[in-house]
């Protein structure tokens, strides 16, 4: 294998995972010893991201490049590829993780739980496992890092394993990502087509058609949506990402939900060839319908790190949506909107990688300061921590879809492509789709909403607890790790035709054309969508604006009038004796919502009696899903067990008689 | 193209230096209508020149947020401003924001503005960021379903296209715009703090949004939120003369054209005006319990408007 050339990117990744394997087994040499592995392996480790972000960079300006690698079983090598589309998700995983990396470097310390040594291990296969799932050519390759990769992360989530709803929260997550690997294997078996060959490239050659094509399809929508958080299997994420350490919660959040994107794009645009439209169109309502279940959602958290899950279920659903207009345009033979569509998606993606992992990070700043999560007892930060409030600001208003950060880009090629379906040659999807447009605004609107609601309860105010009055800022080595994050998404909220001009070949893999050329006619100021005529947008431009017309302001006022400034005590419509508890709580900031989209939630309310002591009240917002889908069949299942445990009574003659019962059964089925 | 640049800029600091005088000529209307004398037209700008000349008293918790954000909004709103066309279409910096991204700079200056409220954290400010944000969640995506039917009547989301559009071409009828004017007006209206929604006239405490929201503001940073509000209010009118009676708006940078153009503007304006006053007058504020369905409302008679065109006209 020569250096250089098209070689390079499968290089530079194999070694990027390879150093994060060996960064990991360093971890075992002192596993108590903190300083060698928080100093000197967690940095080590943002190198191998640096590596593999390298290696996506060089995998997207060359074609396909496939090498068999000599490990695995006897006559099952494993198969390794990168193309366009992998080599994209590489560089959303490589650059996440030199952040997050570079803040667990100065995160994790001693303390209860998991032993740092193994932590790093698991940590790092975690990461490698992503990249090979990233970089896999055969599904059985595919599987043994998707399971790899779901067990790191099953051991990194359960790291405070003494907390039982921690073990809990882990099993849950077990369960529905082996529901979610089932379903996937399915799919591989259905893709192969009866060719007992599971390499890529032969399910490439001979794509099943018809009714299988679609099972095809829908058991990997099922099976990488159990991963995406996609409704009804997203119950597993509000769970699990509260209980992991913060850093391994902005993996799982960023980089790992992409990785099951990455998943459906690969099936439904590699491997199967001619889409159907209904496919786009059931992504579609899956999509906007876990959007808005996700915002809703966020908005009545109470538990910062739940919020933010539900947050990232909105916005798996978003990407979602996105996809799905890219599979129905694709079906109707429309090349451009196709990519139009689909570079909203994989802008999106991006964008929440490094958006997503930033608030959590911060979140995990909070909590280390504060040993705080529950939003009611938080506040005020802004003063004691300003420059994580600094970048948490960046990351909400960019989650906001504020322009001129990157979250309002992605949500304007979205919107571009809805603009662009009434061409579609369907009656019907021209009258439907527009409503998509409608859920989809008013997720954004809420997305603002819950943002506001994020920072405000926890950064701004007066602290409603006296303890947090001693909260500290972020060590360097954490901010550091922010800094890179935000300046991500600054960058690519500054910059959305380079952007585009780098995942541009995934468009011209998967679709046969690129947006670059229309979407950058008004030259590199301006990004305009399908045509300079139809719609144009320049971050640039609105917030070289922005900051002229600020500072001129501020210049006139400060020069032409007085700018004495005197410090009092708040006004508050002249009530004296303002204390922390007048402020809104988390849950009265999300108390309209409750309201207004009541039979949404399952709320259970113990209110006081008259004759109560100490009058207590407790309105919690449950998930009708739980209710009606997942009891329903946790008790099926223990009823269906516990019939088949009767066979069971630990007697041994009995089991001798069972196997001789069966012996005569099967003789008599063979004669 | 130095031509167009120096109308862009003429055209932004005129809109700006206005703004207060239509909030002066709404609430003269309105006193007229309710048979006061009223303060006089230029009230507005006396109260900005009051404010301006004060000391600021900032409360002792503020943080940077606080004190950044009075400007964060005014520049926020004068861009919005020069965004719109109001005089003339195809102006330099109309490619640089279409109605997405105007609808986002709306957004930037609100979230801002929530944010601040919730930095000294007294009673009033949450409630009024909450307040705030409940209405901007529904108004929000309101106001970009009201852009939809012209931007698909125009093939554009670009504002001074979709403004080109519907003043020059052959007069046709679009069902769907009449729906998005009604629903355009109600967001209009909950946006700015008017009848129904709110009172900008009061420091009804329980009742209160905007005012709420500006509580602990004092003299230059307040006259800079005041201002801009100003500005938002001209803004949301001029989008609306823009978007449903375009007439005689200017096809390019050209000497008569534009002083029709500005006559017709202020002719429209004075009308728009007027009818604020009257439909503020005739109408009684909501309980904030109502809002969320009211703008619901808005939100649904956007949606039935672009869902109009598609039925009527979609295939075109």
């Amino acid at each position: 294998m020569a250096l250089g050339g098209p070689h390079l990117a499968t290089v530079l990744v194999l070694a990027g995972s390879a150093h994060w394997l060996a960064a990991g087994l360093a971890g075992l040499a002192r596993p108590q010893g903190l300083l060698w592995i928080a100093r000197i392996l967690f940095p080590l480790g943002a190198l191998g991201g640096l590596a593999v972000a390298a290696g996506g960079v060089a995998g997207l300006s060359h074609g396909p490049v496939a090498v068999i690698l000599p490990l695995g079983l006897p006559d099952l090598p494993f198969h390794v590829r990168v193309d366009a589309l992998s080599a994209f998700f590489l560089v959303l995983l490589g650059i996440a993780s030199v952040g997050v990396s570079i803040f667990s470097a100065g995160y994790f310390r001693a303390g209860h739980g998991t032993a740092p040594g193994l932590l790093c291990i698991q940590y790092h296969v975690f990461l490698a496992s992503m990249a090979l799932v990233l970089i896999a050519d055969d599904a059985y390759l595919f599987m043994v890092a998707w399971e790899t990769m779901a067990l790191s992360s099953y051991f990194l989530v359960t790291s405070n394993h003494h907390i039982p709803e921690i073990r809990r929260a882990g099993f849950l997550y077990l369960l529905i990502a082996h529901v979610g690997a089932v379903a996937i294997l399915l799919s591989y078996g259905v893709l192969q087509a009866g060719q007992g060959d599971y390499v890529f490239s032969s399910m490439r050659a001979h794509p099943p058609q018809g009714w299988w094509a679609s099972m095809a399809f829908v058991l990997a929508l099922f099976g990488f949506g159990a991963k995406a958080g996609l409704l009804p299997l997203h119950v597993w994420l509000p769970e699990a990402h509260p209980a992991a350490p913060s850093p391994v919660s902005a993996l799982m959040s960023g980089v790992m939900l992409k990785t099951a994107i990455y998943g459906i794009l690969r099936v439904t645009f590699d491997l199967l060839d001619a889409p159907q439209w209904w496919w786009g169109v059931l992504t579609l309502a899956l999509g906007l319908l876990t959007a808005v279940f996700g915002v809703l959602f966020a908005a009545v958290q109470t538990d910062m790190k739940r919020l933010l899950a539900y947050s990232s279920i909105e916005n798996i659903g978003v990407v979602l949506i996105a996809v799905g207009l890219a599979i129905t345009f694709r079906a109707y033979a429309m090349p451009l909107l196709a990519a139009l569509a689909l570079t909203a998606a994989l802008y999106h993606c991006i964008n929440h990688a490094l958006f997503k992992s930033l608030l959590f990070l911060a979140t995990g700043s909070v909590l280390h300061s504060t040993r705080e999560r529950n939003l009611g007892k938080l506040g005020g930060l802004i003063h004691s921590m300003p420059s994580v409030a600094f970048f948490a600001l960046i990351g909400a208003l960019a989650i906001a879809g504020i322009p001129p950060l990157n979250g309002f880009v992605s949500e304007w090629l979205l919107l571009q492509a809805f603009l662009a379906t009434p061409s579609l040659p369907n009656s019907y999807l021209n009258m439907l789709i527009p409503l998509g447009a409608a859920a989809l605004t008013l997720a954004a609107g809420l997305a603002g909403y819950v943002m506001v609601k994020f920072y405000g309860v926890i950064f701004l105010g007066q602290p409603r607890e006296p303890a947090l009055a001693h909260a500290h800022d972020a060590g360097w080595l954490e901010r550091l790790g922010m800094a890179w994050l935000a300046a991500g998404c600054v960058a690519l909220g500054l910059l959305p035709l380079r952007t585009v001009a780098i995942l541009d070949p995934v468009n011209s893999l998967l679709l046969a054309r690129t947006l670059s050329e229309t979407a950058g006619r008004s030259g590199w100021l301006f990004i305009t969508g399908l045509a300079p005529e139809r719609a144009s947008y320049s971050p640039l431009i609105v917030f070289c604006g922005m900051l002229s017309v600020v500072a001129a302001t501020f210049l006139v006022v400060r020069f032409r009038y007085n700018c004495r400034l005197r410090r009092g005590e708040p006004w508050d419509c002249g009530h004296p004796g303002l204390t922390a508890r007048m402020q809104d709580t988390a849950e009265g900031f999300g108390q309209p919502i409750k309201q207004i989209f009541e039979p949404m939630f399952r709320i259970e309310r113990q209110l006081p009696t008259p004759f109560d002591e100490r009058p207590a009240y407790r309105a919690t917002a449950g998930d009708h899903f739980w209710f009606w889908a997942y009891l329903p069949v946790a008790r099926l299942t223990e009823r269906v067990s516990r019939s088949i445990g009767v066979l069971q009574h630990g007697r041994i003659s009995l089991y001798l008689l069972y196997s001789l019962i069966t012996l005569v059964l099967l003789l008599l089925v063979v004669t | 193209m130095n031509e167009a640049i120096a109308i862009q800029v003429a055209k932004t600091i005129l809109v700006v230096l206005l703004a207060p005088l239509f909030t002066g000529w709404v609430n003269q209307c309105r006193a007229w209508l309710q048979n006061r004398r009223g303060p006089g037209l230029l009230q507005p700008y006396r109260a900005l020149r009051k404010l301006f000349h004060k000391d600021a008293i900032v409360a002792h918790r503020a943080s940077f947020l606080f004190r950044a954000t009075p400007y964060i909004r005014f520049g926020s709103m004068v861009l919005a401003a020069s965004i719109i066309p109001t005089l003339v279409t195809g102006l330099p910096i109309a490619p640089a924001a279409d109605v997405i991204a105007l609808v986002g700079i709306f957004a930037l200056g609100r979230v801002f503005m929530a944010l601040a409220a919730m930095d000294i954290g007294t009673a009033f400010g949450t409630m009024g960021a909450r307040r705030e944000m409940l209405i901007a969640f529904l108004a929000e995506p309101a106001l970009l379903m009201v852009f939809f039917t012209p931007a698909l009547i125009s093939q554009s989301t670009s504002l001074s296209t979709i403004v080109h559009t519907l003043a020059y071409q052959p007069f046709v009828i679009h069902p769907g715009l009449a729906f998005a004017a009604l629903a355009f007006l109600m967001v209009l209206l909950a946006e700015n703090a008017r009848i129904p929604i709110d009172n900008p006239a009061t420091h009804l405490e329980l009742t209160m949004i905007h005012e709420a929201l500006m509580l602990e503001y004092s003299a230059r940073h307040l006259a800079l939120m005041d201002w801009a509000s100003n500005l938002k209010l001209l803004a949301y009118t001029t989008i609306g003369v823009a978007l449903f009676v375009p007439w005689g708006i200017a096809r390019a940078v050209d000497g008569s054209a534009i002083w029709v153009a500005l006559l017709c503007l202020l002719a429209k304006l004075a009308a728009a005006g007027a009818a604020l006053a009257l439909l503020e007058t005739l109408s009684a504020k909501l309980r904030i319990f109502r809002a969320p369905e009211f703008l619901a409302m808005a939100f649904l008679l956007a949606v039935l408007g672009l869902l109009t065109h598609v039925l009527l006209e979609g295939a075109a």
